[in-house]
């Protein structure tokens, strides 16, 4: 089987990528400039067994996301801004309880409805801090439609891994995006699956952690093995516990099952940051202008580098400090008013200094815009 | 071929955008240069003036949208309002002969596409595919016969005749597009 050379669009390689990865239910309900998603998953998924629901609303989709994952299915939802509001406090259950889920957010510019079909990259706080509690966040960007496709196959893999929601942050620009991809062979794609128990069901504690890697196994509910779900702090029963020592154990853990794989999470791509004595830092539909940016400026013959990241939340402080710590002027890009500059900002030397290409008027950031900000150019 | 930007513009359901993906995918399969397609969504992609964009490149096109097209089609006059400004001073632009213009340097052909979509093929529902094949026979991106293939695929059951029809159409348009071509300033200034 050779590579698999295609024309896609990147709301379809999200779904290309979740069901390659094994994904079986989707359940959401359509909004632009996601609607394609929902609109593959529903053509493709009868044909390999799966389930697609077009849920009453946002909410219930998320619901009904979570319960099919408790059954044993690798579950996804996409949706945008107005949508991935309403889902929060379910994707905070999904957190607590750790079931394993996949959300796509195609961004538009907000707040509210705001504009439906225009990029825009409001939500990146949002994906971190958008459900209440201090729970953890795992979230990629993708800038590419085969970035797309293969990221998605990594959320529906980390999801299972570390049985946690993933969130799939694109943006109107990538998803409706078509272009000349190349996939990798089908058998070259390795698919992880949540863990299930040793013992016998008799006797199984749904969050008795005895393995290493501190993620407890997930039988599917049916399955023989009862466990009870809650939101509320709970011990290895799954039943709720107010002690003190049980929160902090919970709570501790959700963040050190990710923190401890910290490393392998980190997904990024550089480019001449060796030969620069200034760097570009972007991510998703900006990361393509700060490309186009950072070749404008090479061919100018100025030293700049480019750091463009896949993985931003947990926000990959070790890689973005080394990138820049030697450099003398730093240019975060993004369709905001500022919200990966602040992380970027925290890690830094305060002495280096930073400065935002910014944009939030609905249009996809041009790479003047960011040229502007760096030094020389004219 | 260096990174060359296609805008095909007209009215929301001339069916332009799916032209512009025909194209895009004809490029995908039978050449390795890389692509990539965008377009009007919402409101304007169901009326109004409506576009589709590609851009065709043998490196990398880091930058997806149209920033000044070298190539215009516009078929109906709001398109040509709305999206000739930014074309590049010698771009080539193809307009139906019911669009007014203004004078320009650039090659710019006035051709009667829709009159003759419905005087030789019954109906102007194939006009996209009369554009596409101009477009493709002008700049020779695929073969005829590789153009042919991606569009009947991609066609509803049932019109592969007319669609056929509808390429050679375009096709015989592109290889006379000098008899459509308007003088230019400086052509109009020599005389």
């Amino acid at each position: 089987m050779t590579e698999r050379v295609k024309l896609m669009q990147g709301n379809e390689a999200c779904v290309e990528g979740a069901l390659d990865a094994g994904v079986l239910f989707y359940a959401g309900y359509p909004i632009t400039p996601s609607s394609e998603i929902a609109e593959e998953f529903a053509a493709k998924l009868p044909k390999v067994g799966g389930k697609f629901i077009q849920m009453e609303d946002e909410i219930a989709s998320m619901g009904a996301v979570v319960g099919a994952s408790l059954a044993g299915k690798k579950a996804v939802t996409a949706t945008s801004g107005p949508g991935f509001s309403l889902k929060q406090e379910i994707i905070g259950f999904a957190n607590m309880i750790e079931a394993p889920c996949v959300i796509m957010n195609v961004q538009r510019a907000g707040p509210s409805t705001g504009l439906p079909t225009s990029p825009a990259q409001g939500d990146v706080m949002q994906a971190r801090w958008g459900t209440h509690g201090d729970h953890p966040a795992l979230v990629l960007c993708p800038n590419s439609v085969t970035d797309a496709y293969l990221l998605s196959f990594q959320a529906v893999n980390w999801a299972e891994r570390f049985r946690t929601p993933v969130i799939l942050l694109l943006d109107e620009t990538i998803g409706h995006l078509r272009e000349r991809v190349i996939l990798p062979r089908k058998d070259e794609m390795v698919i992880t699956n949540r863990k299930q128990p040793h013992g016998a069901p008799g006797s199984f504690q749904p969050y008795d952690i005895t393995d290493e890697d501190l993620i407890p196994p997930l039988p599917p509910y049916g399955g023989g093995y009862r466990f009870h779900t809650t939101g509320l702090y709970h011990d290895e029963t799954g039943f709720p516990s107010n002690r003190p020592e049980v929160t902090s154990r919970l709570l501790n853990r959700l963040h050190e099952k990710i923190d401890k794989y910290k490393e392998t999470l980190f997904l990024y791509e550089t480019y001449g940051l060796r030969q620069a004595n200034q760097l570009i830092i972007s991510y998703g539909a900006s990361a393509r202008s700060a490309k186009a940016a950072w070749r404008i400026a090479r061919e100018k013959g100025l030293l700049v580098g480019l750091l463009i990241l896949k993985t931003i939340w947990p926000f990959p402080e070790e890689i973005v400090a080394q990138a820049g710590h030697d450099k003398n002027n730093i240019v975060v890009a993004e369709m905001n008013r500022g919200q990966l500059i602040g992380e970027v900002e925290r890690v830094m030397d305060k002495r280096i200094p930073i400065r935002g290409a910014q944009r939030a008027d609905g249009v996809l950031i041009t790479p003047e815009q960011i040229l502007a900000k760096l030094e020389g150019v004219n | 071929m260096a990174r060359y930007e296609i805008r095909l513009s007209g009215a929301g359901g001339q069916g332009l955008i799916l032209a512009g993906i025909i194209l895009s995918e004809a490029v995908v399969r039978f050449t390795d240069k890389e692509v990539v397609q965008t377009q009007s969504y919402g409101p304007e992609a169901r009326g109004g003036a409506s576009k589709a964009e590609v851009i065709i490149s043998d490196e990398e096109i880091d930058y997806p949208q149209v920033n000044k097209p070298d190539f215009l089609l516009a078929l109906t006059q709001e398109a040509y309002n709305k999206y000739n400004r930014d074309l590049k001073e010698y771009g080539i632009m193809v307009v139906d002969e019911r669009v007014d213009i203004a004078m320009r340097g650039g090659p710019t052909y006035v051709v009667p596409i829709q009159k003759l979509t419905q005087e030789k093929l019954g109906t102007r529902m194939v006009v996209n595919v009369v554009s596409l094949a101009l477009f493709n026979k002008l700049h020779e991106v695929v073969e005829t016969e590789k153009l042919r293939e991606v569009v009947l695929e991609r066609v509803p059951r049932g019109t592969e005749d007319l669609n056929k029809k509808a390429l050679e159409l375009g096709e015989e348009l592109a290889e006379n597009l000098n008899q459509y071509k308007i003088k230019s300033k400086e052509e109009e200034e020599e005389e």
